[in-house]
């Protein structure tokens, strides 16, 4: 965020009746309209007001459809990567004025957009927090295609680095093997998105709607999803809403990639952390280096804090509070994560580490 | 914050429109809402017509000139209301959403994303495709001409004229924009919580910032030397009377409070500024002393007031709000 708004120790409550907003991006051909019309058809009893870029491919009618430019500003004050959608905060700022004949919004970006400036929009225009709130960024990743695409295609892999869930779909025109080589390519740029696998899209609609995955409160784990698996007998994956393939075994001879240039950081303090060190690192790691992190979140044990401190970000833009209090038994540490593009990984850990109380 | 001395609260009919108030204006004398809904409320209260203007979408913009109501909503028409209630579409840009209209003498603008299309009062329509989606529209008080607010600037665009429309630039997203009555300044109000400003003759840059928020509601006083503002803890009204307008000089502020303006509204007539606030309270304040007096106290689960509108003689104040109250405010003869 700009000089004025630098992450602080206190936030103002939010409030939960704000109207929910999931990003769905994927790369050309992925399968994103494919998952709209599905979410759209399914018997949910919810309304959605959907935000589009080309009409014509939502086959579904009696919705509330809204074709969007994609423009994508800069923000006035000297942070060249605050962009944001210009044309989001006009919509939502329309949208608002028939509150109450929807539940939800759903944004659908172009295969090529970078989700960052749709995140930002959030963080950014007060208007927009005042109205709504961020749920999830869902990525559509095609299993055939994704790999090459990773190699070639800056965004697709800015929008795998991005997600809070990723639907790898089309899993029917992969060998298992295949699929276990494109799940840890994902994985090596981001282990800590959900990730479902789907023929047609065929994900169950609590697995890419409503998930809060911007919500502070809800930031309960960050630990990497298949270890996730691991430990909790693939649970995730056992909704019954694919006939995809059962295979569970890359879980345990998952293949390690490292991604040339996108990687993830995970640094773990364990005792309590001095925040008049945390606050002002935090918050120039992010202003210097907030070009190259996509995502970063963490929670962290303030000294002589009863309660954990969490928060989140976009590239320099930050949120965080003070939230529940550390439990009985809970053990009392400091987690950080980063995604983002040649990350400084040695320089990052010691800055963390150097926070220590 | 300073307690009003006085209250025209009870001079004040109010009544319930089930939405969200877009605007509000006089056609002949008679009260008219648009709302959220798409209805169009004419009338006076107790005695109103629902005008089923945009049937299956919300208006998002609304102006009126005292003779016509034009309505622009996001089933992609713009509408235009007699005072006798009979609607016509002037137009209907399919897929887009209508939500930039401007009027003045019979001549109508409305913009749907980049494309700005004027109408003369003779219905001849000529379109300008800005570079970016033009958020605002005003037509310069002289002459057939429009300004259309987009990021990075504003245009000046005079319609049946081939030439390419002068341009006043500032980086940046430019989202409302308004013309001085004298037609010497052109103010836009910012993505950025600030207002910009340029002289039209010399293209010279007036910046007016300090807002906590953006202000998105602006109105120019009678004698045109004062515009009124929303977006602070009181009304921001900045002088223009001099050649170089609110340059190196200090705005007003009026009706001081702990919460944010979000609608303002200068009588027709004298300088006294209607002033709404995001928790639906009003309050009318005189510019030369501060004087306020109370017109509406807010009620729990009141919205911010979205909607102010004075008649053309001063007589009476329409107000709306976004949690669907309205009212009417009659004034004592």
């Amino acid at each position: 965020m700009n000089d004025a708004n630098p992450l602080s120790t206190a936030r103002a409550s939010s409030t939960q009746d704000k109207i929910p907003v999931t990003v769905l991006t994927g790369y050309l051909g992925a399968g994103k309209t494919t998952l709209l019309n599905r979410i759209l058809s399914e018997p949910h009893g919810r309304k959605y007001a959907v935000i589009v870029n080309e009409f014509g491919e939502i086959g579904i009618d009696n919705e509330l459809v809204v074709g969007a430019d994609e423009e994508v500003f800069e923000m006035n004050n000297g942070c060249i990567c605050c962009t944001v959608r210009g044309d989001l905060i006009r919509i939502i700022e329309g949208l608002m004025k028939r509150k109450g004949s929807f539940d939800a919004i759903i944004v659908e970006t172009t295969g090529l957009a970078d989700p960052a400036p749709v995140a930002q929009t959030f963080f950014v225009d007060q208007d927009v927090q005042n109205l709504a709130r961020l749920d999830a960024v869902v990525t559509v990743a095609d299993a055939k295609w994704l790999a090459a695409r990773l190699r070639d295609a800056p965004e697709a892999k800015n929008q795998i680095a991005f997600a809070d869930v990723i639907v790898l779909n089309k899993t029917d025109l992969v060998s298992p093997a295949e699929l276990r080589e494109v799940e840890a390519r994902i994985r090596a740029i981001n282990p800590y998105a959900k990730l479902h696998r789907a023929v047609r899209c065929n994900v169950a609609i609590a697995d890419v709607l409503e998930r809060n995955a911007f919500d502070l409160d809800r930031i309960m784990e960050i630990e990497p999803d298949f270890l996730e698996v691991d430990d909790h007998d693939h649970d995730h994956h056992d909704h019954g809403h694919g006939h995809h393939d059962h295979d569970h075994a890359h879980t345990h001879g998952l293949k390690h990639y490292h991604d040339e240039h996108m990687q993830s950081i995970s640094l773990r303090l364990d005792g309590d952390v001095d925040p008049n060190k945390f606050m002002p690192w935090i918050n120039e790691l992010t202003q210097t280096q907030g070009a190259n992190i996509l995502r970063c979140k963490g929670i962290v044990a303030f000294v002589d804090e009863p309660k954990r401190f969490v928060f989140q970000g976009v590239h320099m833009m930050l949120d965080g509070e003070v939230q529940r209090e550390w439990k009985a038994g809970e053990k009392r540490g400091s987690k950080v994560v980063f995604i983002g593009r040649d990350l400084k990984e040695e320089e990052i850990r010691k800055g963390f580490l150097a926070c220590a109380a | 914050m300073t307690e009003p001395t006085s209250s025209l609260a009870k001079l004040v009919q109010v009544f319930e429109t089930g939405a969200h108030v877009t605007a509000a204006g006089f056609l002949d004398g008679a009260p008219v809402l648009a709302l959220g809904d798409g209805a169009v409320l004419l009338g006076e209260p107790g005695a109103q017509t629902r005008l089923a203007a945009h049937p299956s979408g919300a208006i998002l913009a609304a102006v009126s000139d005292a003779k016509l109501l034009a309505t622009g909503g996001d089933d992609g028409r713009v509408v235009a209301i007699a005072p006798d209630g009979a609607m016509r579409e002037i137009a209907h840009e399919k897929g887009r959403w209508i939500d930039a209209l401007a009027m003045r003498s019979g001549a109508m603008a409305w913009a749907a994303g980049r494309e700005v299309r004027a109408r003369d009062s003779a219905g001849a329509v000529k379109t300008y495709v800005a570079p970016t989606t033009a958020r605002g529209l005003c037509f310069l008080p002289k002459g057939y001409r429009l300004a259309l607010a987009h990021y990075n600037g504003v245009l000046l665009w005079f319609p049946n004229v081939a030439a390419e429309p002068a341009f006043l630039e500032w980086k940046g997203s430019h989202l409302d924009v308004v013309v001085s009555p004298d037609g010497r300044f052109v103010v836009t109000s910012m993505q950025e919580n600030t207002l910009h400003g340029w002289r039209i003759s010399d293209a010279r840059n007036m910046r007016m910032s300090g807002y906590p928020r953006k202000s998105r509601s602006l109105s120019w006083s009678h004698d045109g030397q004062w515009l009124a503002t929303s977006g602070a803890d009181a009304c921001i009204v900045w002088p223009f009377r001099d050649k170089d307008g609110p340059m190196g000089k200090a705005p007003r502020e009026c009706g001081v409070r702990a919460a944010k303006v979000s609608q303002v509204a200068f009588h027709p007539r004298t300088l006294v500024v209607a002033v709404g606030y995001e928790d639906g309270f009003i309050l009318l304040c005189r510019l030369a002393d501060a004087a306020e007096i109370l017109v509406r106290e807010p009620k729990p689960g009141d919205g911010a007031v979205t909607a102010l509108a004075w008649d053309a003689i001063g007589a009476r104040l329409a107000f709306g709000l976004d949690s669907g109250g309205a009212g009417l405010l009659t004034l004592p003869s």
